[in-house]
């Protein structure tokens, strides 16, 4: 004879108010199986939990109703309460009477009661059927892997290493570093983007604990939180790594020139090459669509030059695989093809560029050497224009998002356009300028104050060409009417989008993504750096348009989410799994595709059957994997397959106690 | 009471199954916000709706529940990332079937609301006992009793 014990809290007056919850105990005794009924002010309080646990104890019950607040509050308080008086912690149900109730019918104490006694209820003939569960542990892999090796990978990655974890980066270009190490300068501080990214980059190239996966990609992702199983595909380098010394002797004999995409195909690089002379590791790789050796079968220059044999074009794809606890995605951004704005001649007008263009263009060790000249003859620009919202806050061409670091970068090349170029007029069309950060608008107001950016607020509707200028036609909309500008060079701050493959990778990995193919965290507050897969954590822009700044606070967030993963042996899991009733599966397998975590899988078992061995499939739920949505449960035709803790049963009672 | 005094105290009476994740969290939140509503509704947590089987609902129907609101996550927000889009089609072929037997199919509802949308919660809730109320006691699929 199962014997519930019934508590209903007052919380004070916040349910005693509205609710007679004397009389709501009262009630409670005559349900089926209630043993004991009471109430108290403050349930959740030290001396309401021994007064659970003294009623444990003297009715000799073996399951508990809590009415009280929602379980999202205090279901965890009332079940260790349940541990420490000697029953187990799932054989608690509880009826929120709080938010559910008193709450939101403050005013009909009579209604509210009667609502408060049929919540009691249903918990009632719920917890009846409660089974005890045991929680399992499963032991945890301390590996972590960093996808993404640009400045938010290298901060998460440092940080996981100096707690003391193995980390691996896996990169899919030949060098860390990523979009940072493209730019410039850095906004507000103006601080030069390599001498603060490369000295990390070294570092985490030197550190015992990091293992650089350069050019290389992930391929399959198997496994849960604390065990996944990591497929990555090694490219072929065609450049032994052990051997190679980097002196870069092959890089100046190669005799292929190609666009170079770290400088934005504004220069060439070799066939056998490094994204840029800092890059780490620094040593070179083959890229075999253009080498002339892997098109056209002669050649083999490098392969001869090279003082330590290191060349070697029989390298093949190479697939590793790893398990590691915790996944740190870091797979950064890329931008907007802005080219479906065909009213700013992108492609047909050499002299408008794009931002990031222009950063290598400024940059000391970019094309020019640092000295503004535009890309068509290579004059220097005396007047500039900078166009914002190239993509971003555009629903009918571009994204609807705001991209959030255009402003301030815009802020960053109208300054240094003038500070580098004395005679310069430089003019800047927006929409708003948008400057939160430290000393952001600060900069800003420095940009047209003291370096006297000139700001138009309009969007551009044409741009053409005329002689060696460019005519640049839009609307001054605080001034009500047209605008032109004759301009030198245009540069247009083009949207951040998500990496073209970043719906793939978090498939893969499996973890959402919005509309825009950013990554979705747990929760937009309190939850910003979780995915909703546990031991999957997000840093920096694939999550998100983000700047440098943000990027890297992120990295630290995940990195001590991944470490707080990381230091403990193994972990508690959540009994509330699915379960099979082996005997009346059918083993049609229609719940397998329906899991969205392929926690379900079809196996093959042996049994007698009138005095025969037959083999016949069941399904089987591997409970590591499963997260206890209960979507297979329906799926299940011949209900063989229940949801613990939610089982139909207990549904059904609740249906039930509730339609008396 | 008399028969006719019964029928003019009829309250409607509405299960609501809602996700541990995104409804329970926004029916909370009402609650947090004080957000009155009328007292017909009885919330039945389920950790997502792709849960709810049909079994469910028309249980409650036969054992004389007037209304039924399974109500989940927005799509594409689901904590489980697919079981909403489990609950739209299970939830369009039940208001087929209950058409097909003569129930007006409105008794049986789906909503999104998220673990923010407090306000949106006591909107629903207000809106669908009105609903209910309009259209009369369950007696089509009770159980005779």
């Amino acid at each position: 004879m199962k014997r519930v014990g019934v508590f209903i809290c007052h919380c004070g007056s916040n349910i005693a108010g509205a609710v007679d919850c004397e009389k709501v105990a009262e009630n409670a005794k005559s349900f089926p199986g209630v043993a004991f009924s009471t109430d108290y002010k403050y349930m959740c309080s030290e001396p309401g939990q021994e007064l659970i646990k003294k009623a444990i104890k003297d009715h000799k019950l073996d399951r508990i109703v809590v009415a009280s607040c929602s379980p999202r509050m205090h279901e965890p308080t009332f079940r260790r309460c349940l541990e420490s008086g000697g029953l187990n912690a799932y054989l608690l149900e509880m009826a929120n009477i709080r938010e559910h109730c008193s709450w939101v019918h403050p005013d009909d104490k009579e209604k509210a009661t009667w609502k408060a006694t049929e919540l009691v209820r249903m918990a009632v003939a719920k917890v009846l059927k409660n089974e005890p569960l045991q929680r399992s542990t499963i032991p945890i892999t301390k590996r972590a892997l960093v996808i993404g090796g640009g400045i938010a990978g290298i901060q998460a990655a440092l940080d996981i290493a100096n707690a003391g974890h193995i980390v691996d980066i896996v990169e899919k270009e030949p060098s860390i570093g990523g979009k940072m190490a493209q730019i410039d300068k850095t906004f507000p501080t103006l601080d030069c983007s390599a001498c603060i990214l490369t000295p990390k980059m070294v570092e985490a190239a030197n550190h015992p604990n990091i293992n650089l996966i350069t050019y290389s990609e992930i391929e399959n992702v198997e496994g849960y939180v604390g065990n996944f199983d990591v497929t990555i595909r090694k490219k072929a380098r065609s450049v032994d790594m052990t051997l190679c010394t980097g002196c870069g002797t092959c890089m100046q004999k190669c005799p292929t020139k190609v666009p170079s995409e770290f400088e934005m195909l504004m220069t060439d690089r070799r066939a056998i090459y490094t994204p840029f002379p800092q890059a780490i590791p620094n040593k070179p790789v083959i890229d075999r669509k253009n080498c002339r050796y892997f098109t056209t079968g002669k050649c083999r220059v490098c392969e001869k030059i090279c003082p330590t044999k290191a060349v070697d074009y029989t390298q093949e794809d190479e697939l590793v695989t790893q398990r590691y606890g915790a996944i740190v995605v870091a797979t950064g951004f890329d931008l907007f093809d802005h080219s479906v704005y065909g009213e700013y001649g992108y492609g047909k007008y050499k002299d408008v560029i794009t931002g990031l263009h222009f950063e290598r263009l400024i940059n000391a060790s970019g094309p020019t050497m640092g000295k503004i000249k535009r890309p068509s003859d290579g004059k220097v620009p005396k007047d500039v224009v900078f166009i914002k919202c190239v993509g971003s806050r555009d629903e009918a061409k571009g994204k609807a998002y705001c991209s959030k670091t255009c402003c301030m970068y815009t802020a960053k090349h109208a300054t240094l356009v003038r500070e580098k170029i004395k005679d310069s007029n430089v003019y800047v069309f927006y929409m708003d300028v948008r400057t939160p950060g430290k000393g952001y608008d600060e900069f800003y107001t420095r940009t047209t104050d003291q370096f006297g950016a000139k700001y138009i607020r309009g969007r551009v509707s044409k741009i053409y060409e005329k002689g060696d200028k460019l005519i640049v036609r839009g609307e001054d909309t605080l001034l009500g009417r047209p605008v032109e500008v004759e301009a030198d060079m245009v540069v247009l701050a083009t949207a951040m989008v998500a990496q073209p493959d970043a719906a793939k990778l978090a498939q893969m990995v499996g973890f959402s993504y919005d509309q825009d193919n950013f990554y979705t965290e747990a929760h937009p507050k309190l939850a910003p750096v979780e995915t909703h897969t546990a031991g999957v954590f997000l840093a920096g822009a694939c999550q998100g348009p983000k700047d440098i700044p943000e990027s890297v606070a992120q990295a630290s967030a995940a990195a001590a989410k991944a470490c707080g993963l990381l230091s403990k042996e193994e972990m508690p899991t959540e009994p509330i799994v699915s379960c099979v009733n082996e005997a009346i599966c059918a083993g049609c397998g229609m719940c397998v595709p329906v899991c969205p975590y392929k926690a379900l899988d079809l196996k093959v078992i042996q049994e007698r059957a009138h005095g025969k061995t037959i083999t016949r499939k069941v399904a089987t739920v591997n409970s590591g994997l499963c997260q206890g949505c209960g979507a297979c449960t329906v799926a299940c035709r011949s209900a063989a397959l229940n949801l613990k803790h939610f089982t139909n049963e207990q549904i059904l009672a609740e249906v039930d106690a509730l339609c008396l | 009471m008399s028969v006719k005094e019964a029928q003019a105290n009829w309250e409607p009476k509405i299960l609501v199954f809602a996700c541990n994740w995104c409804t329970y969290a926004g029916a909370d939140l009402a609650g947090l916000s004080r957000l009155q509503y009328p007292p017909n509704v009885r919330v039945l947590r389920v950790p997502c709706s792709g849960r709810v089987n049909p079994q469910f609902v028309i249980r409650a129907f036969q054992r004389g529940i007037d209304g039924v609101l399974v109500a989940g996550c927005h799509p594409g927000d689901c904590h489980y990332v697919t079981g909403n889009y489990f609950t739209r089609r299970r939830y369009l072929l039940m208001q087929r079937l209950l058409q097909y037997v003569g129930v007006d199919p409105e008794r049986f509802q789906a909503r999104w609301i998220s673990g923010s949308e407090g306000p949106k919660f006591q909107q629903v809730v207000k809106e669908i006992t009105e609903q209910i109320r309009a259209m009369g006691p369950n007696r089509k699929l009770r159980d005779a009793q």
